[in-house]
């Protein structure tokens, strides 16, 4: 049978037990009866309908004021009912949102997928970890026919859909480039003109570039405008920051960039991130550089990947499991 | 049968709902059906009130079959609303009311339409039948 039908008797014997008896039995009925009466969708001006004709049958006697109170009552709540029934509508849109998002977020991690590229001389890891559903950070790797490895990472300045739709732009940009054009600051230039053209002046992505000659173990890169990455001397266990000027990508479309080089030695390490890493906040407010390379360190010994999610993992707890910003980590670790 | 009022003033939202109440009555509806009728009717003429300077509120009975109910037509020939699924979207109700405003309207009949015209004004024609 349906509550709709029923729910005046099962109101009124509620009320009469009451009535006659102030249990706390009777009160924890009316609780339970109201939970049943918001998953039939009974609106607040119906249960006062509904209590004043349960009250008219148990006592045929009370005064006539007291009735017409109850119209003022079921009046006042006539609001409270409409609010009631809006919320319940945007429940229902929120929920359709939240579950198109993480469609959108699954389709970004399939369309921003990257492969690893495997060389001998190398070892090569990375984590990216969105701070929200969708990321605005970005890694890319490509293979060249040559043996040579491209390395990219960026980062919208901005978090959420926007940036997930601007990265899109990037990657397609980037798959579309000629093999002949690796060199990083060519990369650079080429985006920053697919950027200016394309995005909104107010959206900004700074970006690092970088290509590896296994056979020289020459690493060139340029930068537009991104968090300096570090490189890492084996021989002397020391950290160096891989400075590099450049302008953010979209600012001007004359904008040129500079290459740097570095030579690997068997051992040395380039690692590349995102401000998500470097601005990671804690209670005791930013990171220090020092604290990021101790992790860094206390992990040296580890395989590239390893080392990417161990330190991952420190700064996640460092930060109570709380990103505040999209956290992605790169680690070019030359083996032989 | 119809009959208006035309809303000029604050205390026309009165009698519009007291004329959308009487033919409520007269028709059978209960009370709840009554207060609900009865805060559509206060929500349109509001509206015009507020937005269109004046209008009028028509209710009349109707019949479709072996089903009767009654109309309330809100009319008026004010500035329009240039947006109309902006007004009819949650949570937008520019009247301040939480859960009021036109979605408000919708919710509490069981037909609804509306047609406006930038410059022109509004007709809005919502139903309520007798269960």
């Amino acid at each position: 049978m349906n509550f709709r039908d029923t729910m005046l008797d099962e109101y009124k014997e509620i009320l009469k037990t009451y009535i006659n008896d102030q249990t706390e039995q009777a009160l924890y009925m009316s609780q339970k009866f109201s939970k049943k009466s918001i998953e039939y969708k009974i609106s607040p001006e119906e249960m006062i309908s509904l209590h004043k004709t349960s009250i008219m049958e148990i006592e045929p006697d009370l005064p006539e004021s007291l009735l017409l109170s109850l119209d003022i009552l079921l009046e006042v709540m006539m609001s409270y009912g409409l609010a009631y029934r809006e919320h319940q509508s945007l429940r229902t849109i929120q929920r359709e949102l939240i579950n198109e998002i993480e469609v959108a977020a699954s389709m970004q991690q399939t369309l921003l997928g990257t492969q690893i590229p495997k060389i001998p001389s190398m070892d090569i890891g990375a984590i990216s970890v969105p701070a929200k559903q969708m990321s605005g950070d970005y890694y890319h790797f490509v293979s060249h026919e040559n043996g040579a490895i491209s390395v990219a990472i960026a980062d919208i300045i901005g978090k959420g859909i926007p940036a997930a739709l601007c990265m899109s732009m990037i990657k397609y940009s980037m798959d579309s480039m000629p093999e002949d054009s690796q060199a990083p600051g060519d990369v650079l230039e080429r985006l920053n003109r697919v950027v200016e053209q394309n995005v909104d002046p107010t959206m900004f992505i700074t970006m690092f570039s970088g290509l590896y000659n296994p056979e020289t173990h020459l690493f060139s890169y340029s930068s537009a405008g991104h968090e300096p990455g570090f490189f890492y001397h084996a021989e002397t266990g020391e950290f160096e920051e891989l400075q590099a000027k450049g302008l953010l990508l979209g600012v001007d479309k004359r904008a040129k960039y500079r290459e740097y080089e570095r030579k690997l030695k068997i051992g040395d390490i380039i690692l590349l991130m995102s401000d998500g890493v470097t601005e990671c906040r804690t209670e005791e407010g930013f990171l220090e550089v020092e604290t990021l390379i101790g992790y860094i360190k206390k992990y040296i010994h580890l395989g590239a990947q390893d080392i990417a999610d161990k330190v991952y993992k420190e700064l996640e707890y460092l930060q109570d499991f709380q990103l505040r910003d999209d956290f992605t980590l790169i680690i070019l670790k030359r083996t032989s | 049968m119809d009959s208006s009022v035309k809303i000029i003033n604050e205390w026309d939202i009165v009698a519009a709902r007291q004329l959308g109440r009487n033919v409520a009555k007269e028709l059978g509806f209960g009370t709840v059906d009554q207060a609900r009728i009865t805060t559509a009717i206060s929500e349109l003429a509001r509206n015009i009130y507020l937005y269109a300077g004046q209008g009028e509120i028509t209710i009349e009975k109707v019949e479709n079959g072996a089903k009767k109910g009654m109309t309330i037509i809100s009319r008026d020939q004010g500035p329009g609303i240039p947006d109309l699924r902006k007004v009819m979207e949650d949570g937008f109700s520019t009247s301040g009311g939480l859960g009021a405003g036109l979605p408000g309207v919708k919710r509490l009949m069981d037909e609804f339409s509306i047609e406006s015209e930038p410059g022109k004004g509004t007709l809005i024609q919502s139903v309520k039948w007798l269960r």
